[in-house]
């Protein structure tokens, strides 16, 4: 139809062959030859499936006859604190991820638009929707590892904190007996010394590949007057040897730093060990000190961040996604943007306004039909998020990161095998999907 | 019958004649004497075994069966691990296979209550002339008999890396403070001494079990496995108090607490046996060799070794072995399935498999020397010389309860994981969520 014209007069249909009804069945037996296969399809891969799992969600576990529980199996699904969670997970997933993916595509389409290699940029940020949703689950899961020497996330963490903060040299040891004491880091000998006196700093757990090649067989030094004089040794042989005793295949501990506090904790000398292990501090001034071995010598390398764990997992399984998604939402904006007439952006330059007014003003504006397709379709999405989760997060996790379908999933077919419940999630999450379907088809009809 | 004997008999001879015939001089004849060949018939069975995981070991097992039985064609598909989801949905559908073999006896006992399963009574006679004693009773449920184990993993086991023990100076403990004190020497040897998987939740209650078989016996343990006895128990609180001096020693497991709980079952094996090892020891079954095999260079004896799991009360637990295994369950009753269940519950079938290794058995008339290395048999052997034999009992518990990831059982033990302190707090969880699904079960 022409648009805005007025008519009055019905549309012009062709005119009525000559033999009239046999000729309009022909027409019907036609079409219907060629729609059978596709609602055939329909009814059987969709409707009936659909049908029975909603008349399913009313019954128990075990099966139909006799097994009619009416709602009960939605009041477990609103009663299970497993299955509340997954609700409320989606909910924040509905509410972060989709408005994130549209404004980080956004972004990208707007950037690429600029920059000179755009379409290596756009095949780098789109490739993830190459890979499969569970293959980016398990590489994710192997980059989120806690371990920095298997997680990449981690391992870029600690690049950066030993730059700031290096790991000490004897970061796993620990005091062999109760007198020496870890104060701030530090391992404080509780039994105070004098000149004169022998100081022993025995050290456990220690792996025999930490020892430094260079050490010997640890030694008792004599005492000597005016000096305080000791040895740092890993107080350890094969069956575990006597704690606090230097005993005859026990190493030396060689370049620690030891120091000598006074009894205001002041540190007042420091020296290192030699190969046996032994320390000399020379000429003390009588007095009451305590040995120490530093803080520095004890600390601990980056151990990462627990992206798996019970506090991040969530928010690590959005990043993944939207990692995912970005690409998808940059193309089509993308092609929006490039359909958008130019001259409007120039006009609005040349009257003086600035990029970020034209981007705010002008771009956003005319690209909102496109971006209200993405956000729809990934609020869709995002609804029935379903691999990413199985993929990526631990076992373990799975309680704190569940979701509507990974909760149908794991109700339905593992474990407790209850069909009826699992039957009642799938309704609930198909009721919450088609508000937004309802929105798109309207969208469509009106694009029409 | 004696003249349809005579029949078969007669039937046997024309046969082999025939095929000695054609075949020639030099080639295999069929002269086997009891060869039965009024039975015929097809067999679905339905099981978790791939082509890398046992499948071709148990064609040779149903190799062995058609030697005796060559009119019975047993069609073996390997559905793998999803065999529950599969099997499920195969019986609400009203279109189970023929047999199965399920991992989980609380599926079998759901099925065996929903009467989707047929007994096996005729095999009573064959298991008791060769199983240990209490093989029976770990396929009966309300009175019946229901499956047969055909393939068992011993699950009292203890792995532990050979140069880590020696490097501290200790020995295989036989008892639960000698290994406290092991493990406490192997700390301040600068290596971790425990290695938990606990990102699998069965690698928890696996421990835990052992530790309340080892306290409290194998009739206790069975009585708390049924839900006769309260999680609340007394019981109860001195096996996790137990398990808590292991896992509360944060700085003697690899990775610390927050590791192991993202640590699956096979990082923990590789924690512990690559190189350089991060722990010394791993609580878990006789598949634990497998994963060191495939994915480590640790080397049998100088490398890796095992253990018995060592005894907390001395005599509650005399020989006691807790199993994970392999439930033959049948869906149908036909000849052919009988004679297939009765065979394989004699020696010769189990060894058909046993000399393959991965595989062990409480048959006792098998004997220990089939086993193809020094460590199968070890770990292995026992089962069938066991004096009592249960068991896995988050396996054996309603599966919302015993086996679903991050719920029931293996949820809350993980929460244990992170916080074992919290006994009674646990054990009050552990309770409402048995009673739930108990509940639910009925």
């Amino acid at each position: 139809m022409s648009a805005g014209g007025i008519t009055a007069e019905p549309p012009v249909v062709a005119a009525p062959p000559p033999s009239g009804e046999p000729g309009r069945l022909g027409r019907v037996l036609v079409s219907a030859f060629f729609l059978a296969p596709a609602l055939f399809m329909l009814g059987v891969w969709m409707v009936y499936p659909a049908v029975y799992t909603i008349i399913r969600s009313f019954f128990g576990q075990t099966g139909f006859f006799g097994h009619w529980v009416g709602i009960d199996n939605y009041k477990t699904l609103f009663t299970t604190s497993t299955l509340t969670t997954a609700i409320k997970n989606n909910a924040i997933w509905v509410a972060v991820v989709p408005a994130l993916v549209t404004a980080i595509g956004l972004v990208f389409a707007v950037l690429t638009e600029r920059v000179r290699w755009a379409v290596a940029f756009k095949t780098v940020v789109f490739l993830p929707m190459a890979i499969s949703a569970f293959a980016t689950g398990v590489t994710w899961r192997i980059m989120y590892q806690q371990d920095p020497g298997l997680g990449a996330v981690n391992a870029l963490g600690k690049t950066i904190s030993g730059v700031f903060s290096p790991a000490g040299v004897l970061s796993s040891a620990l005091p062999s007996t109760p007198a020496l004491q870890s104060a701030g880091g530090a391992l404080v000998l509780k039994t105070p010394t004098h000149p004169g006196g022998v100081v022993l700093l025995g050290l456990t757990g220690i792996a025999p590949d930490q020892v430094p090649k260079s050490s010997a067989q640890a030694v008792t030094p004599a005492a000597k007057p005016g000096d305080i004089v000791g040895t740092v040794w890993r107080d350890f042989k094969p069956g575990g040897g006597k704690p606090g005793l230097v005993e005859k295949g026990e190493l030396g501990l060689p370049g620690v730093t030891v120091q000598l506090r006074d009894a205001a904790g002041k540190t007042v000398q420091s020296t290192k060990s030699n190969r046996d292990g032994s320390y000399d501090f020379k000429n003390v001034p009588a007095g009451t000190y305590h040995a120490a071995i530093g803080s520095q010598t004890f600390a601990k390398p980056f151990g990462g961040y627990a992206w798996l764990g019970p506090n991040l997992i969530v928010p690590s399984l959005m990043i993944a996604y939207i990692w995912i998604w970005a690409g998808f939402a940059m193309v089509v904006i993308g092609a929006g943007l490039a359909s958008m007439p130019r001259d409007v952006l120039e006009a609005a330059r040349t009257d003086g306004a600035t990029e970020w007014q034209t981007f705010r003003r002008v771009t956003v504006p005319l690209l909102m039909p496109v971006l209200s397709v993405v956000f729809v379709t990934m609020i869709i999405n995002v609804l029935k998020v379903f691999d990413i989760v199985y993929a990526l997060a631990p076992e373990s996790e799975y309680a704190k990161a569940n979701v509507i379908a990974l909760a149908m999933y794991f109700t339905a077919f593992q474990g407790a095998g209850n069909f009826g419940v699992g039957s009642a999630i799938a309704v609930f999450l198909f009721l919450l999907v088609i508000p937004v379907l309802a929105l798109n088809i309207r969208r469509f009809k009106r694009e029409a | 019958m004696t003249r349809t004997r005579i029949g078969v008999v007669c039937i046997t001879v024309a046969v082999a004649l025939l095929a000695a015939g054609l075949a020639g001089a030099g080639t295999r004849s069929h002269h086997h004497t009891g060869q039965n060949l009024a039975v015929k018939g097809t067999i679905t069975f339905d099981g978790i075994w791939t082509a890398s995981s046992g499948q071709k070991q148990f064609a040779d097992v149903i190799k062995l069966f058609n030697k005796t039985y060559p009119n019975v064609k047993v069609n073996y598909k390997p559905v793998g691990d999803s065999l529950p989801t599969v099997l499920a949905t195969a019986v609400a559908g009203g279109n189970p296979p023929d047999m199965a073999d399920i991992a989980q006896p609380g599926t079998v006992a759901q099925f065996a209550k929903q009467g989707k399963l047929k007994p096996i009574t005729y095999a009573k006679g064959t298991i008791a002339k060769n199983y240990v004693a209490s093989w029976q009773q770990l396929g009966t449920y309300s009175g019946k008999l229901y499956a047969l184990v055909f393939k068992a993993a011993n699950k009292s086991v203890v792995w532990y890396n050979v140069p880590a023990f020696k490097a501290a100076g200790v020995k295989p403990p036989k008892t639960f403070s000698q290994l406290l004190a092991a493990a406490k020497v192997i700390k301040s040897s600068g290596t971790p001494a425990y290695s938990i998987g606990g990102a699998d939740g069965w690698t928890l209650t696996d421990m835990f079990e052992n530790i309340y078989l080892r306290t409290f016996g194998a009739a206790k343990y069975n009585a708390l496995s049924a839900h006769k006895i309260k999680w609340t128990d007394p019981s109860v609180k001195t096996a996790l108090t137990t398990m808590g001096k292991i896992i509360g020693d944060t700085g003697n497991l690899a990775g610390g607490t927050s590791g192991a709980l993202q640590y699956g079952f096979n990082d923990s094996v590789t924690n512990a046996f690559g190189s350089p090892p991060k722990a010394a020891m791993v609580f878990e079954a006789d598949f634990v060799g497998g994963v060191i095999s495939s994915s480590t260079k640790a080397k049998a004896k100088t490398g890796f070794n095992t253990f018995t799991w060592p005894s907390i009360t001395p005599g509650a637990d005399a020989g006691g072995v807790e199993i994970g295994g392999d439930l033959f369950v049948t869906f149908r009753d036909t000849p052919a399935i009988e004679a297939f269940v009765k065979f394989l519950a004699t020696a010769p079938a189990a060894e058909a498999w046993a000399k393959q290794g991965g595989f062990g058995t409480g048959n006792k008339n098998v004997p220990a020397s089939i086993y193809p290395d020094a460590i199968t048999k070890a770990t292995e052997a026992p089962i069938g010389s066991a004096k009592s034999v249960v068991f896995d009992m988050s396996d054996e518990q309603p599966p919302s309860f015993g086996a679903t990831a991050g719920q029931g059982e293996w949820g809350l033990f993980q929460d244990f994981l992170k916080n074992p302190k919290n006994v009674a707090g646990i054990q009050a969880k552990l309770e409402a969520a048995a009673k739930s699904s108990y509940a639910k079960g009925k």
